[in-house]
């Protein structure tokens, strides 16, 4: 069992990580990002399981299930929809190679 | 075995956020989803050899095919114009899921408080916490993809609203409290999780649809917050470290949205859409003018430089393939186009990018409003497509305007404005638009596919 204050401390660093990941990401993916930062809380499945593993009660198992449920459902559309909505994302022919006129770098050379 | 669970958690975190850092850059972004999934997989597969769990397998692989199958066919199936509520329906399944795990341990720690001493007391409130926030989550998804699915069609009020929504919020408070402090009895339980997910219908319901991507947002940074609340009670590293990722990241990419629409995060929950706009609108000066399909092809044949601004009923139309067919015989006669983004084009910060990728424009020739609002005077002409609001000038001029102050592209500048648009009507906001007015705006009506549609045809004979 992770321990109270050290459970303050990677909860702060997460937040920092988090925050830091993703203020350099451009406008034109923010809606993929949305999506992928959406599956990665479908983590909770793995929690879920636990919970349904550990349910003593039909109630409880019921719920567990629901929890089961919901989570996988959370994990697997998260990445589904993230995969196909990246999967279009491409750079013009004329442009490679030399760097977008407008695009992408620009925007990281900020 | 607990050691293999333990070390396989921990890479899945790495994993997770490694990730998320690919998916900030579009040539590695997909590489980053595929790292993060078979990150999800791995840890997946090892919860099964958890020691915490004893039995109910079948239970679990069961509900992880119905759930799983049906996310993945409609996953597969939604388009992309809808991508918007799928997301939002995903993000409610997870904070469904995190107060589901949080009932199920509050129900064990009230039949044997034993539990209690051994989870300590800071994972009892964070886990209360997290299921509160989590249900909230749940209830206010859902209300947000049926409205933008278009099942819920207008912003519901009623009188005294912000009242009740905060004796609501107070009542799941102190029950909350209550639980944790005093005793989790499972008939309390029941009654809080009731309480939070009226809540979070209640807050979703009176919020707009153009304010929706704001509130999406904020739920699925809320329900990485409440995964790291369950992952406390559980003692799983893994949910605490994605859960709090995303929680940050999500608010983040929340601030950014709401920025970009004008629309503090305040404003947004507790205020509806103009109605907090007062005195007299200015008068429309001028009339609209209508133009055809010819003669609008033929501008923008003879120009040399072209901007389009796409708009949301570009994709409700699906003309974005079209436009792309368009645009590419453009090319060929040397008319130099790019396309410029509003950040709120289409439902979501980027959604509108997603759509022109859809139809193979390639990234590098769409700009968004910082980068090219400062052309549009040298611009020849624009061509609005399905886009109202985001182009009204008024948001500069009119200070009675309920959407003054929100940043727009400069249309208004170019030498001349072409716009194709279904109806006369105002846009989502309900604010007519000037642009339509001014001197050198020409208006096309009709059902975009088919006016793009006979412009391509015109293009080819000239």
């Amino acid at each position: 069992m992770i321990e109270g204050l050290s459970a303050v401390y990677i909860l702060m660093l997460a937040a920092f990580v988090g925050y830091e990941v993703i203020s350099r990401v451009p406008v034109i993916l923010h809606t993929p990002l949305m999506s992928g930062s959406n599956f990665i809380h479908g983590i909770v499945l793995v929690g879920a399981m636990i919970a349904l593993g550990q349910a003593e009660t039909g109630m409880q198992q019921f719920i567990g299930f629901i929890a089961v449920l919901l989570g996988a459902g959370n994990a697997v559309g998260g990445y589904v929809v993230t995969e196909r909505m990246l999967e279009m994302f491409k750079a013009s022919d004329r442009n490679k190679g030399t760097g977008a006129a407008n695009g992408i770098n620009d925007k990281e050379a900020r | 075995m607990n050691w293999l669970v333990e070390t396989g958690y921990f890479a899945a975190a790495v994993v997770f956020i490694l990730g998320l850092k690919r998916m900030s850059h579009p040539t590695t972004a997909r590489s980053g989803i595929h790292w993060a999934g078979i990150a999800m997989v791995v840890a997946t597969l090892l919860t099964f050899l958890h020691p915490q769990i004893d039995g109910r397998y079948g239970l679990m692989l069961l509900a992880i095919v119905i759930g799983g199958g049906i996310a993945w066919y409609s996953g597969k199936k939604v388009a992309m114009t809808d991508m918007p509520q799928m997301i939002a329906i995903y993000n409610g399944m997870g904070g469904g899921a995190a107060a589901a795990i949080a009932a199920v341990e509050l129900m064990r720690m009230s039949d044997n408080p034993a539990l209690i001493e051994q989870h300590g007391s800071l994972a009892l409130w964070l886990g209360v916490l997290g299921a509160m926030i989590g249900a909230i989550a749940f209830s206010g998804s859902i209300v947000a993809w049926a409205k933008l699915d278009g099942r819920i069609k207008k912003a519901m009020h009623f009188p005294s609203q912000q009242l009740i929504n905060m004796i609501v919020l107070a009542l799941t408070v102190y029950l909350g409290v209550v639980i944790a402090a005093v005793e989790p009895s499972s008939s309390l339980v029941l009654v809080f999780f009731g309480l939070a997910l009226l809540f979070g219908v209640l807050l979703a319901l009176p919020i707009g649809g153009a304010d929706m991507p704001v509130i999406i947002s904020l739920f699925n940074a809320l329900t990485g917050l409440a995964v790291a609340m369950e992952g406390f009670v559980l003692g799983n590293a893994a949910m605490i470290i994605a859960g709090t990722v995303v929680g940050a990241a999500g608010t983040l990419l929340t601030q950014l949205m709401a920025k970009a629409m004008n629309r503090p995060i305040r404003n947004v929950l507790f205020k509806q859409f103009g109605g907090a706009s007062s005195g007299e609108q200015s008068e429309i000066e001028g009339s609209m003018k209508a133009s055809d399909p010819m003669d609008a092809a033929v501008q923008l044949a003879f120009a040399e430089r072209v901007i389009i601004v796409p708009g949301y009923g570009l994709a409700v139309a699906q003309a974005q393939h079209k436009v792309w067919e368009m645009v590419e015989l453009l090319g060929e006669r040397g008319v130099e186009v790019r396309f410029a983004i509003h950040p709120v084009a289409g439902r979501m910060p980027g959604h509108m990018n997603v759509l022109l990728a859809e139809a193979g424009v390639p990234y590098d020739m769409i700009a968004d409003l910082d980068e090219i609002n400062n052309d549009f005077e040298t611009t020849d002409v624009t061509l609005v497509i399905g886009a109202n609001d985001v182009v009204n000038p008024v948001a500069k001029s009119d200070p009675a305007s309920p959407l003054y102050g929100m940043p727009i592209l400069n249309v208004d500048q170019s030498r001349n404005v072409l716009v194709i648009k279904r109806g006369q009507g105002a846009g989502f906001s309900g604010v007519e638009n000037h642009l339509f007015y001014l001197d050198h705006t020409h208006m096309v009506y009709g059902d975009g596919q088919k006016v793009v549609g006979d412009m391509i045809t015109a293009l080819k004979t000239l």
